[in-house]
């Protein structure tokens, strides 16, 4: 499983009024070529800062649904919102790691996710629903199940790399991505989540 | 009135309902004053960047929103103001307690009370020190995030903020 193929899962599982965030580096430029859509949220520095943006938005809009897709290296940088997600209780908060154990945007460098397993911490935390997925026939049904429940949900996508071309650099400007968001916000609030 | 409640009425008073933030001793009664108000909510966070986010994702959904931390925080939230609010225009309020004030308090508050305002100012943040009448230092604060739709900071002295 690459992590193009948890991208495009995930971006083809969207409903009306969900939002979607992503990590900065790879994560981000490939998802915003496989699909652009007003309610992509994408991160172009600030690493480790995502989940938090992701919790502020999903506490002020509890009937929307939030996905938050960040790299092992950002999740590891900020443990701690773990902790913050699973306590504040966000139903509506999916929290997905695509875990390929490296720092892919900055050379491969290896991450420490080769033995800390993140969704033994997500579950620790008290996250109500874990998946582990490492084959990409699971992670569809994983995150269909991440959906179906209330949660928050945590989903860690193990991942390896193919060796395709890089993904060119998002060419939003960064307040274009938010103007875009903040309309997308107010113009679908107000209608309810089809069930 | 106590000057933590007149703090809170003028943030309120210019629509601020979302906080988030992380403690500071100086801030204990503006904090006791937010919890029992039913109208305002308050996130604690982890970490100062966490407070951050979170006001920041508040932003996204339509609030206004501020983060209560001490200046010490303000070291941990530069990354996420110059790569991320200042450059997504995500204009947060930052309400900052200045520890350290004029030299005088315990030594790892030293460095951070003298440098505060430089450091503040060399990000392009700007700080107004909160003085009487408190109404007319958050309205100065609160202009900036709605005129450049950039975060602003409020420094709290040690002898406003506490009754």
């Amino acid at each position: 499983m690459r992590s193009a193929d948890v991208l495009a899962a995930v971006l083809d599982s969207l409903e009306s009024r969900d939002v979607a965030l992503f990590t900065t580096g790879m994560i981000s430029r490939e998802a915003y070529r496989i699909r652009d859509l007003p309610s992509n949220f994408y991160m172009i520095g600030s690493m480790g800062l995502l989940t938090a943006v992701g919790a502020g938005l999903a506490m002020c809009s509890p009937r929307r649904r939030v996905i938050v897709v960040e790299g092992d290296g950002s999740a590891l940088m900020s443990l701690g919102n773990f902790a913050l997600v699973a306590h504040e209780g966000l139903s509506n908060l999916v929290h997905i790691v695509v875990d390929n154990e490296s720092y892919r945007s900055t050379g491969g460098q290896p991450s420490i996710t080769r033995t800390i397993d993140l969704a033994e911490v997500a579950k620790a935390c008290g996250y109500r629903i874990v998946h582990k997925v490492a084959a990409r026939d699971d992670f569809g049904s994983a995150l269909l199940r991440c959906y179906r429940d209330p949660g928050p949900a945590f989903l860690l996508a193990k991942v390896v790399e193919a060796t395709e071309d890089e993904a060119p650099r998002v060419d939003l400007e960064p307040p274009i991505i938010t103007e875009r968001l903040r309309r997308f916000i107010q113009d679908t609030s107000g209608a309810t989540n089809l069930a | 009135m106590y000057t933590p409640d007149k703090l809170v009425l003028a943030l309120k008073r210019k629509g601020f309902r979302f906080f988030s933030g992380v403690p500071c001793s100086l801030l204990i009664d503006v904090l006791e004053t937010i919890d029992h108000d039913p109208e305002i909510t308050y996130v604690p966070a982890v970490r100062e960047d966490a407070a951050l986010g979170i006001a920041s994702g508040a932003y996204l959904s339509g609030q206004r929103s501020g983060i209560l931390i001490q200046n010490s925080g303000l070291g941990n939230i530069v990354n996420g103001l110059t790569s991320f609010n200042f450059i997504y225009h995500i204009p947060v309020l930052i309400v900052a307690t200045w520890r350290g004030y004029q030299g005088r308090d315990a030594p790892e508050h030293i460095l951070m009370g003298k440098i505060v305002l430089d450091l503040a100012r060399d990000m392009g943040l700007e700080a107004t020190v909160i003085t009487e009448p408190i109404g007319d230092s958050v309205d100065k604060a609160t202009e900036v995030l709605e005129r450049d739709r950039k975060p602003a900071a409020l420094i709290l002295p040690p002898n406003i903020g506490r009754s």
